[in-house]
């Protein structure tokens, strides 16, 4: 049967046809098509690398920058709780200086009142003393002679005021 | 992914619109059948199988269509080489089934003849004194080795337009006819020449895509039915047998160490199928010349067959015609219907078997290829 019996010229034709397509193909079209596809993916494949590489590197970048941020405020936050117990502190010994100060005052303010006070009573004393000997010298109309005596004297006077006094 | 769609259908309105011309052209042999016969009188049924087979097979003209009457043909140039001589003529000289009549060199009469029956029926042969046929080697210039001129400059045509295109535009996105082809490589290169070769693809690499091209585009020339397209290029077995041929050599001279070992002494066989009977080695050398056999069975088989169908279809609007021009009328629908489908799905076939044909290439020189320590 003809239909499945290859035929000798187009075994022929069809080698040379082919043979020829084959090389032409070879030498001409697919070093260059193949070349360039080979080139372009390559492109591609180095632009996704790069793209992935920056944005690994941004990724590295952020971390940084966040973990500087987190080191500062960390720092800032030290720093102001330093800051504050420097100054409670400070405020604290203030406080306990100046009521140091107060106490000390007050009491040298104390002291010194007692000791006014003291002064100012045994002048007075002394003061009415000489009045009141002035006054009993001018009833009396005479002089006492021992200050001893004199002094007696008077302290029984002025107990005696005192008990008036009270009552 | 859009892209391709568009493709495809535009390729399916293309076959659509194929067919309906085709059912156009085949209206007028119903009257060349009917009157223009010189000879008869009478008139000729229509025959669906020479009418097949008329376009399976090859032949020294090339039939376009036939208009009010008249064959309207291309006649092609015969090529014979005889007793030390060559001839050269048109095809035109055996028209009306006349033998044609030249001298060779001494002067001496020589006449050829394409007998219509006996053992080369349809072919050139050379009438010798005593009337005896004797075919001559006949290098003539056929229906279909027009085809592969044809396609094959098609084929050159593109594949430098696309080389021109990827030089011009360096590594810059595809264009035009590139964008076309480009997708086509790439599934030629990833799908089919390095999962299946490995390595060492890119020796076999020109070789697998010239013959995906060539299959593929032959495949679609012929689903179309009007010269210059139309020759049944890959349903002939004479090319399939080329393209195995070539495929057997390449895988057979390029064969390593590994693969005449594994021929020979073939691993994971138990001893007493290598000796003292050499099954084994027996089995896989029948299998290297069966395989592009087969190659080239599968090729051709499946194109013709999908022609066959095709034609099958058409012809039955006229077979039932001629009964009555009500049922051809309404088996018309039908059958057009039938054929658009095996249209659609010769396209199918076209890009499979050319994918198939490819592939099994790719296997045999991948296991040519293999070195010992890859497995």
């Amino acid at each position: 049967m003809e239909l499945i019996k290859p035929d000798f010229g187009l075994l022929f034709w069809m080698t040379l046809a082919f043979g020829i397509v084959f090389f032409v193909l070879a030498k001409f079209a697919f070093p260059v098509i193949n070349g360039m596809l080979k080139k372009r993916e390559e492109e591609i494949n180095n632009a996704l690398e790069l793209a992935e590489r920056t944005h690994k590197e941004m990724e590295q970048l952020q971390a940084n920058n966040e973990a500087l941020l987190q080191q500062a405020r960390e720092e800032r936050d030290k720093m102001l709780s330093e800051a504050k117990q420097i100054s409670d502190k400070f405020i604290e010994d203030a406080k306990a200086k100046a009521n140091e100060e107060k106490d000390r005052i007050i009491e040298n303010a104390k002291e010194t009142i007692e000791h006014e006070k003291m002064a100012a009573t045994t002048e007075i004393k002394n003061q009415i003393a000489d009045i009141s000997i002035k006054v009993a010298e001018k009833i009396i109309g005479k002089t006492l002679d021992s200050e001893k005596e004199q002094l007696d004297y008077i302290n029984r006077l002025l107990q005696d005021i005192e008990e008036n006094q009270k009552h | 992914m859009k892209n391709n769609i568009s493709f495809v259908r535009k390729y399916i309105l293309n076959a659509i619109t194929c067919l309906f011309v085709m059912s156009f052209t085949f209206l007028n042999p119903i009257d060349t059948f009917a009157s223009n016969d010189d000879n008869h009188e009478v008139e000729e049924k229509i025959d669906a199988g020479e009418l097949i087979f008329d376009h399976i097979l090859d032949s020294y003209d090339w039939h376009i269509c036939t208009w009010k009457g008249k064959h309207i043909s291309v006649y092609l140039p015969i090529i014979v080489h005889s007793e030390g001589e060559l001839y050269s003529f048109s095809s035109k000289n055996f028209h009306h089934h006349h033998p044609y009549h030249t001298k060779d060199k001494h002067g001496n009469d020589v006449i050829f003849d394409i007998p219509e029956e006996g053992k080369y029926a349809g072919k050139v042969v050379r009438v010798m004194d005593d009337g005896t046929h004797i075919r001559p080697l006949d290098f003539s210039i056929t229906k279909t080795v027009c085809g592969i001129f044809i396609s094959c400059t098609l084929l050159v045509v593109i594949f430098l337009l696309v080389a021109k295109g990827y030089r011009e535009r360096g590594e810059k996105s595809p264009k035009g006819i590139q964008s076309l082809i480009e997708p086509l490589i790439i599934h030629v290169r990833d799908d089919i020449a390095k999962p299946n070769i490995g390595k060492h693809y890119e020796i076999y690499f020109p070789y697998l895509l010239t013959v995906f091209f060539f299959i593929f585009i032959n495949n679609l020339l012929g689903l179309i039915p009007f010269f210059p397209f139309g020759a049944n290029v890959t349903g002939n077995i004479a090319v399939t047998a080329v393209l195995a041929l070539f495929t057997f050599f390449i895988t057979t001279f390029t064969g390593k160490k590994h693969y005449y070992k594994d021929i020979f002494n073939t691993p994971g066989v138990p001893w007493w199928l290598k000796f003292p009977l050499p099954l084994m080695p027996l089995v896989e050398v029948v299998g290297c010349f069966v395989k592009p056999v087969v190659l080239a069975i599968r090729l051709f088989a499946n194109i013709t067959a999908g022609h066959i169908v095709v034609l099958g279809f058409i012809c039955m609007i006229f077979i039932l015609g001629e009964m009555s021009a009500m049922a051809g009328g309404a088996i018309s629908v039908v059958s057009l219907l039938l054929a658009i489908f095996v249209d659609c799905l010769e396209l199918l076939v076209a890009y499979i078997q050319a994918y198939v044909f490819t592939l099994l290439s790719a296997i045999y020189f991948g296991a040519a290829a293999k070195e010992e320590h890859e497995h």
